[in-house]
C-alpha cells in the first residue's frame, strides 16, 4: 500500500512534466492539424537554457525562490524564440500543401536541432546538484517510508498555477478566442479581420513556453540532461496528447497524468526495462480502440 | 530600390539579428563542461558573434534582391529541367547505370574502401526501393522500417547460427519472418490516418529495438550476436585453407587467394538483390494491386467508393516492403558477420525515408541519385560526423520548402484515363 502511494506521487510529478509537453502538441494540432514532430527538441533546449541560467545564477548566490522564477522567465523567453523561429522557417512555407510535407519538415527540424545541441554543448550527459532538496515522510511506522520532496510539490503546484494562467488566456481573453476560431474555420477567421500568421505564431510560442518549463523541471528532478531527452519525452507527450484527445486541452493534461501513472506503476510493478514499451504500446492500443482520445471530439472526414 | 524599402530592409536584418542573438546566445555562446565534480560554463562568444553576423548578412542580402520569389523559380526551373531530362531519358539512364554497377569492381580505381562504400550505398538504395513501395507508391509513411530490417538481420542470423543453414535457405525466411511482422504491425494500425500512421511505425520501430537490447536469451542484448555465418559461392567458401572435404572459391577456380573475391561477391549479391526489388517495383505498379495503391495514395474516399478495400490493399503494401526490408537486413547480417541493436537506431530510420523522400516519393531514380548523393556525402565528410547530420535534417527541411515533391517528382500515376502519351 505504501509502495502504491510513493508510485502514485512520482507519477503524478512525471504526469505533470509530459502534461505541460503534450498541450504543445495539442495545441499545434488543434490549429494547423500537424504534429509538431520537433516539440520534444524543444523541450529538450528549454531544458538546456535552464541548466545554464541555474549554472549562472548558481555563482551569484541569489535567494533560491528568486533564481527560480528567474530560471522560469528565462527559458520561456528563450525557448519561445526557438519555437517561433522554427515555425517560420520549417512551417509556415508549407501551410496548403500536402498532407505529409509538414511532418516530414519537422523531422528534418528535429533531427537538425539535436544535432546543433550536440555540436554546441558537447554530446556527453551534464549532471547537476540537486536545487531543491528534502521532503515530507509518511508513513514514519511502517517498512517502506513514503517521500514526498519539496521538489515534487514545487513540481505539481508550478503546473496548476500555470494550467490556471493557461486556461485563462484560452477562454477568457482575445487572444484565445482568436485561437479557438482558428481552429474552427481559418479562412472565415480571416475574413473576419483575424490575423491568422500572427495567432498561429503565438500558438508556438505559448506551446514552447510551456516546454521549456518542462524542461526545467526535468533538469531538476532527474539533474541529469543530454541531447537526446527530447526524443522519448517527445513521443510520450505526444502519446498523452492523443490519449487526452489530440485538440482537447484538458484532454492533454489528462492524457500526460494518466501516462505519467502508467509509466511509473510499469516500472514500479512489472519491468523497469520495459518502461519505455508500455509508453509505446499505450499508444498503439489507443489510437486502435479509441482514436479520438478520452476528451477528443470524433474526426470527420469530408470529401 | 526605393529609399524607405532599404531602411526597412535595415530594420528587418536588425530584427532578425535580435532573434539569432537569441537563439545562439545561450545554447552556443555559453558551452557547459564539466570540470571534476559539477559544470562550469565556457564563454564562446567569437562563434555567436559570427553566426550573428551570417543571419544578418544574408537576411539584408535576400531582402535587398527580394531573393526570395527569383530563388524559388530558379531553383525549381533548375530541378524540372533536370526531372524533365531525366525522365526522357530514363531507360537510357538505368541502362548506362546499371552496366557501370556490373563493371565497377574491374575498374582501375577500384580499390576495397571503394567496393565497402559502393555496398553500403547498394545496402541503402535497396532499402530506399523497398521503402518506396510503403511511401512512394502506397503513400503510407512509415517512420520505423529499420524495425523491419533489424528482424530480417536477427533472424537471418539467429537461423543461421542455430541451425546453421545456407545462405540460400536463410535469406527467404528472413524476408518472410519480415513480412509478418509487417502484417502484425500492420494489421491494426493502417486503419490510421497518416500521421498518426507515421508516429505508431516510429513507436513500433522503437520497441522492436527495446526489446533486442533486452532479451538477452535470445538476442544476447546489446552484446548482439558474432560469428554469422559468411555467404558461399553456390557451396564454394571464401577461405585461404578449406576445411577438409571441401574447395575452396579460389582453388575451384585456380585463382590466387585475395579477400577482395568476397568483397566482389558481396557486392555481386546485393547488387542482384537491390535489382530484383526495382524489378519487382516496375512490375508490381502494373498489376492490379500496384494500381489500387496508387489510387489510395491520390484519394482514399473515391477508392473505398469504388470498392477498393484500404486495409487489405495497404497491408500488401506494407507486408512486401517489409519483406525487401528484411531481404537487406540478411544481406546486411552476413555482410557484417556481427550485429546488435546498436544499428537499427531511428536515425537508420529517418535516413531512408530521407532517402525516399529527397529523390521524390515514388521514383525509382531519384532513390539512387539520393542514395548516392547522401551517403557518399556522408563518406566524404567522415570526420564532421554531427555536423553531417545537421546538414541533413536541414537538406530535409529544405527540399520539403522549396520542393515538395522531391528531386524527381513522379507522382504521375502509372496509367490514366486518356492516355496523354505526346
Amino acid at each position: 500500500m505504501e509502495y502504491f502511494i510513493q508510485q502514485l506521487v512520482n507519477g503524478i510529478t512525471l504526469g505533470s512534466i509530459y502534461g505541460l509537453i503534450a498541450i504543445g502538441y495539442t495545441m499545434v494540432y488543434g490549429i494547423i492539424g500537424m504534429i509538431n514532430f520537433a516539440h520534444g527538441d524543444i523541450f529538450m533546449i528549454g531544458a538546456f537554457v535552464a541548466l545554464i541560467s541555474f549554472i549562472i545564477f548558481g555563482l551569484t548566490g541569489v535567494a533560491l525562490p528568486i533564481i527560480l522564477l528567474l530560471v522560469l522567465l528565462i527559458a520561456m523567453l528563450f525557448t519561445a524564440c526557438y519555437g517561433w523561429t522554427v515555425e517560420k522557417l520549417a512551417y509556415k512555407p508549407l501551410r496548403g500543401s500536402f498532407r505529409l510535407a509538414p511532418l516530414i519538415s519537422a523531422l528534418g527540424m528535429s533531427i537538425v536541432l539535436q544535432n546543433y545541441v550536440q555540436v554546441a554543448q558537447g554530446a556527453r550527459v551534464k549532471p547537476m546538484q540537486p536545487l531543491i532538496s528534502g521532503g515530507l515522510e509518511f508513513f514514519k511506522n511502517s517498512e517502506f517510508i513514503v517521500t514526498v520532496s519539496y521538489l515534487q510539490i514545487f513540481i505539481v503546484i508550478l503546473t496548476i498555477i500555470l494550467m490556471g494562467i493557461f486556461t485563462y488566456l484560452i477562454t477568457k481573453t482575445d487572444l484565445g478566442r482568436a485561437q479557438r476560431a482558428c481552429e474552427q474555420d481559418r479562412t472565415m477567421t480571416a475574413l473576419l479581420g483575424i490575423n491568422v500568421d500572427r495567432t498561429i505564431s503565438i500558438t508556438f510560442i505559448i506551446g514552447s513556453s510551456l516546454a521549456s518549463v518542462a524542461g526545467m523541471m526535468f533538469v531538476l528532478y532527474y539533474g541529469v540532461i543530454d541531447f537526446y531527452i527530447g526524443f522519448l519525452a517527445g513521443i510520450k507527450a505526444f502519446t498523452a496528447a492523443v490519449l487526452g484527445g489530440i485538440g482537447s486541452l484538458p484532454g492533454a493534461m489528462l492524457g500526460g497524468l494518466l501516462i505519467g501513472l502508467i509509466e511509473t506503476f510499469w516500472a514500479g510493478y512489472v519491468s523497469l526495462e520495459y518502461k519505455d514499451v508500455a509508453a509505446f504500446s499505450v499508444l498503439i492500443v489507443v489510437l486502435i480502440f479509441f482514436p479520438t482520445g478520452f476528451l477528443g471530439k470524433p474526426d470527420i472526414e469530408k470529401v | 530600390m526605393e529609399k524607405k524599402d532599404i531602411i526597412q530592409s535595415f530594420k528587418d536584418s536588425f530584427f532578425t539579428g535580435l532573434i539569432a542573438l537569441a537563439l545562439f546566445g545561450p545554447i552556443v555562446g555559453l558551452r557547459t563542461a564539466s570540470k571534476g565534480e559539477g559544470l562550469f560554463i565556457t564563454p564562446q562568444w567569437g562563434v555567436v558573434f559570427v553566426l550573428v553576423g551570417l543571419c544578418i548578412l544574408g537576411r539584408f542580402l535576400i531582402n535587398l534582391n527580394s531573393a526570395r520569389k527569383t530563388e524559388i523559380t530558379f531553383f525549381s526551373k533548375f530541378t524540372s529541367k533536370f526531372s524533365a531530362l531525366t525522365e526522357d531519358k530514363a531507360k537510357h539512364f538505368a541502362i548506362t547505370a546499371i552496366l557501370f554497377a556490373v563493371v565497377f569492381p574491374f575498374l582501375p580505381f577500384t580499390d576495397r574502401y571503394f567496393m565497402d562504400v559502393a555496398i553500403m550505398i547498394l545496402t541503402y538504395i535497396m532499402l530506399g526501393w523497398g521503402l518506396n513501395i510503403v511511401v512512394g507508391l502506397a503513400g503510407l509513411l512509415d517512420l520505423g522500417y529499420v524495425a523491419f530490417y533489424a528482424v530480417g538481420a536477427y533472424s537471418y542470423a539467429l537461423i543461421a547460427t542455430t541451425f546453421g543453414w545456407s545462405f540460400w535457405i536463410c535469406l527467404p525466411l528472413a524476408g518472410l519472418f519480415a513480412a509478418f511482422f509487417g502484417i502484425l504491425l500492420g494489421f491494426p494500425v493502417l486503419r490510421l490516418r497518416g500521421d498518426y500512421l507515421a508516429i505508431v511505425t516510429l513507436g513500433f520501430g522503437e520497441i522492436i529495438r527495446i526489446i533486442l537490447i533486452n532479451w538477452y536469451e535470445v538476442t544476447n542484448g546489446p552484446d548482439g550476436i558474432t560469428g554469422i555465418p559468411r555467404p558461399s559461392f553456390f557451396g564454394l567458401p571464401f577461405k585461404r585453407s578449406p576445411d577438409e572435404g571441401e574447395t575452396s572459391f579460389h582453388l575451384f577456380f585456380n585463382l590466387e587467394y585475395s579477400t577482395m573475391h568476397r568483397i566482389i561477391f558481396l557486392y555481386y549479391l546485393i547488387l542482384v538483390l537491390a535489382l530484383i526489388t526495382n524489378y519487382f517495383t516496375l512490375k508490381i505498379r502494373k498489376l492490379p494491386v500496384g494500381r489500387a495503391w496508387e489510387a489510395l495514395r491520390e484519394d482514399e474516399i473515391a477508392c473505398k467508393s469504388l470498392g477498393v478495400n484500404p486495409t487489405n490493399t495497404k497491408l500488401t503494401a506494407f507486408a512486401i516492403g517489409a519483406m525487401f526490408g528484411g531481404f537487406a537486413g540478411s544481406f546486411f547480417a552476413t555482410r557484417q558477420a556481427f550485429i546488435s541493436p546498436e544499428s537499427f537506431t531511428f536515425i537508420e530510420s529517418a535516413i531512408i525515408v530521407a532517402i525516399v523522400v529527397l529523390g521524390g516519393m515514388g521514383s525509382q531514380t531519384g532513390v539512387v541519385l539520393a542514395s548516392i548523393f547522401l551517403i557518399g556525402i556522408t563518406e566524404m565528410f567522415r570526420d564532421l560526423e554531427q555536423y553531417r547530420m545537421i546538414a541533413f535534417g536541414g537538406a530535409m527541411v529544405l527540399i520539403m520548402v522549396f520542393k515538395p515533391k522531391g528531386i524527381l517528382a513522379n507522382r504521375k500515376p502509372t496509367i490514366l484515363m486518356h492516355g496523354d502519351k505526346k
